[in-house]
C-alpha cells in the first residue's frame, strides 16, 4: 500500500478519534461542540481517502456547515449552558448503563472488524460523481424522487411558515 | 509544468512541489488582490462620496493598505480577561482558511487551475459554508454581548442565504451537466455565457453572495450603528486583522466566482477556449471581469441603507427561493431539449440555448411582476383599511 495514503489515513483517523474523545472529555458545552466539527472533518478525509469525494463535500456541507452550525447556536441561545458551570459535568449517575452500552457497541465492532469480508478487486470508479448522479436518475429514480418531493414540501413548508 | 519538474526529479515530488508552489503563488495573487481592493473601496467609496479618498501614501494613496497593515501589526494585542482565552484565539484561525482554500478550484485558465475537481462548485459550497464557524467561536469565545448578537444575525443571515446562493446555482449545473468548474466554463464556450441563459438565477446569485460575505447592504452582523463592530468586537491588532483579511478574500473569491460561472471564467468573447491568446491573457480576462463584480460591490456600499432583520430574512426565504425553485422547474423542462440539440446540431446549440431560456426568463419575470404587484396592492389595501400598520 501506498505509504502516502498509510499516513494520511493515520493522521485523519487520530483527527476522528481524538475529535471524539474531545467531545466527552470538554469541559463546556460549546467546546464539546467544537470538537464534534474536528471528528466531522475527520470523517470527511476518511471519505476522501475511500474515493468518494462527493459524499465527502457533502459530509463537511451537511454536517459542519449546518448541523454542527446549528448545534453551536442552540448552545448560544440556551443560557444556564452558556455561562457554563464550573462543576465537573462529565459524569451523571447513568455511568453504568453508559458502560454496559459502550462495552456492547465494542464488542459489536470488534467483531465486525475481525469478520472475513469478500473485498472487490476493482479499482474505485474514475468519475464517481457522474455515476452516482446516473444511478440516482436510473435505476434508483422512485426512492430519489420520493426524498426530493419531500425535501421540497420541507423548503415549501418553510417558506408557508414564514409568511405567516 | 509538473512535466517539467519531472525531468529533475521523481514524479511525486515533482507534483508535490508544483502544489507547494501554486498554493504560494495562489496566496501572493489572494493577498495583493484583498490589499488592492481595500485602496479601490476607498478610493471609489471616496468618490462618490465627493471625496478624494486616500492620496497620501505613494501615487494616487496607492501604498495606503501598506500602511494600514504596518498598524494593525503594531497595535496592541488585546485579549478580554472575561473571554474564553483558547476559543477566543480560535476564532481568526477558523475563520481565514475556508476563505483560502476555495481558490484551489478556481480556473485561471484552461491549463492553470489547482485542482479541476469534478466536483468543484459543491467543494466551494461545503468549503464557504464553513465560514460561518469562524464567526460563532469569535462571538462566543469573547464573551460580549455585542459580539454575541452579530454572531447569531451572522450566522441566521448565512445559513439562510446559503440556500438561494446554491438554488440558484443548481440551473446552471442542470444545463452543464457537470460540477467541475473547467467543465462549467467550456460549455459557456459551447452554449453561451450563463448570464445570458439564466438571467435572472445570475440576480438572485448576487444578492445572495452579497449577503453570505456580510456586505452592504447585509452588513447587519457588524452593523457598527448598532452592535459596535459585531463578532470581531472584542478583536484588535493581527486577530483583528485577519477577519478583515478573511472578509475581502470572501468578497474577491465571490466576484471570481460570478464571473466564473455567468460570465464566462477566463474567455475572451469569440476567441476559442484552446486558443493561445486565450492561454495567455485567461488569467487577465479573469482577474478584469471580477473587478466588474467588485467594482459592483463597492457601488452597491455606497448606494444602499443597511436592511432590516425582518425583511433580511422574509427576503430570502419569500422571494428568493421561491424565484430559485420557479427556475429550477423551467430549467428542468428545457435542458434536455438544449442537451439533444447540442448532440445533433452542434452550430444551433448556442442560439437554441440562448432563445429558449430567455422566453422561459421573460415569462419568469412576468410572473414575478404580477406576484410582487398583487402582494403589495392588497398589503396598501390593508393599510388604507388601517388593519395592520405600514411596513
Amino acid at each position: 500500500m501506498n505509504p502516502f495514503v498509510v499516513l494520511s489515513f493515520v493522521a485523519v483517523a487520530a483527527v476522528t478519534i481524538g475529535g471524539g474523545l474531545g467531545v466527552v472529555l470538554a469541559r463546556t458545552v460549546f467546546a464539546s461542540g467544537l470538537f464534534l466539527i474536528l471528528s466531522f472533518i475527520g470523517v470527511a478525509g476518511i471519505y476522501v481517502l475511500l474515493e468518494a469525494p462527493f459524499l465527502a463535500a457533502t459530509q463537511v456541507l451537511v454536517y459542519v456547515g449546518a448541523v454542527a452550525v446549528l448545534i453551536l447556536f442552540a448552545i448560544m441561545l440556551t443560557r444556564r449552558v452558556m455561562s457554563g458551570s464550573t462543576q465537573d459535568n462529565r459524569m451523571n449517575n447513568q455511568w453504568i448503563a453508559a458502560a454496559l452500552v459502550a462495552l456492547l457497541l465494542f464488542a459489536l465492532l470488534v467483531g465486525t472488524t475481525f469478520q472475513q469480508w469478500n473485498l472487490s478487486q476493482d479499482s474505485p470508479p474514475p468519475d464517481s460523481v457522474a455515476q452516482l448522479g446516473a444511478a440516482f436518475l436510473g435505476p434508483y429514480i422512485l426512492p430519489f424522487e420520493i426524498v426530493s418531493v419531500l425535501l421540497l414540501a420541507a423548503l415549501i413548508g418553510a417558506i408557508v411558515i414564514a409568511r405567516e | 509544468m509538473v512535466d517539467y519538474f519531472a525531468q529533475f526529479m521523481p514524479g511525486w515530488a515533482a507534483a508535490l512541489l508544483w502544489f507547494v508552489l501554486y498554493a504560494v503563488i495562489l496566496l501572493v495573487f489572494a493577498l495583493v488582490n484583498m490589499l488592492f481592493i481595500t485602496w479601490v473601496e476607498r478610493k471609489v467609496i471616496g468618490r462618490m462620496q465627493d471625496r478624494i479618498g486616500a492620496n497620501r501614501a505613494g501615487p494616487f494613496g496607492l501604498f495606503q493598505p501598506v500602511a494600514d497593515m504596518v498598524k494593525i501589526l503594531t497595535k496592541e494585542d488585546i485579549t478580554p480577561t472575561a473571554a474564553n482565552r483558547v476559543i477566543y484565539n480560535l476564532g481568526p484561525l477558523v475563520v481565514v482558511p475556508p476563505a483560502i482554500l476555495v481558490f484551489a478550484v478556481l480556473p485561471f485558465s484552461a491549463s492553470i487551475t489547482g485542482v479541476d475537481l469534478n466536483i468543484g462548485l459543491l467543494f466551494i459550497f461545503a468549503v464557504a459554508g464553513t465560514a460561518t464557524l469562524g464567526i460563532l467561536i469569535a462571538g462566543w469565545g469573547s464573551n460580549n454581548k455585542y459580539s454575541l448578537v452579530g454572531a447569531m444575525r451572522a450566522v441566521a443571515q448565512m445559513v439562510s442565504y446559503e440556500v438561494p446562493q446554491l438554488l440558484s446555482i443548481v440551473g446552471v449545473v442542470m444545463i452543464a451537466g457537470t460540477l467541475s468548474m473547467q467543465g462549467i466554463v467550456a460549455k459557456q464556450a459551447q452554449l453561451g455565457w450563463f448570464v445570458l441563459l439564466q438571467p435572472i438565477a445570475f440576480i438572485v446569485f448576487l444578492i445572495a453572495a452579497m449577503a453570505e460575505v456580510n456586505r452592504t447592504p447585509f452588513d447587519l452582523p457588524e452593523a457598527e450603528s448598532e452592535i459596535i463592530a459585531g463578532h470581531h468586537t472584542e478583536y484588535s491588532g493581527l486577530k483583528f486583522g485577519m477577519f478583515y483579511l478573511a472578509e475581502y478574500m470572501s468578497v474577491l473569491f465571490v466576484s471570481a466566482l460570478a464571473a466564473t460561472v455567468f460570465l464566462g471564467g477566463y474567455q475572451i468573447p469569440f476567441v476559442p477556449v484552446g486558443n493561445v491568446i486565450n492561454n495567455f491573457l485567461g488569467p487577465f480576462v479573469l482577474i478584469g471581469k471580477t473587478y466588474l463584480f467588485i467594482f459592483l460591490t463597492i457601488w452597491l456600499r455606497g448606494t444602499l441603507p443597511r436592511v432590516r432583520v425582518d425583511h433580511l430574512m422574509a427576503f430570502a426565504w419569500k422571494a428568493l427561493v421561491p424565484i430559485c425553485l420557479m427556475n429550477i422547474f423551467l430549467v428542468a423542462l428545457i435542458a434536455p431539449f438544449i442537451s439533444v440539440t447540442a448532440a445533433n446540431s452542434p452550430a444551433l446549440a448556442a442560439p437554441v440555448a440562448i432563445v429558449s431560456m430567455l422566453v422561459a426568463n421573460a415569462i419568469m419575470f412576468v410572473i414575478i411582476y404580477l406576484v410582487i404587484q398583487s402582494i403589495v396592492r392588497r398589503d396598501r389595501a390593508r393599510v388604507a383599511e388601517g388593519t395592520v400598520p405600514a411596513r
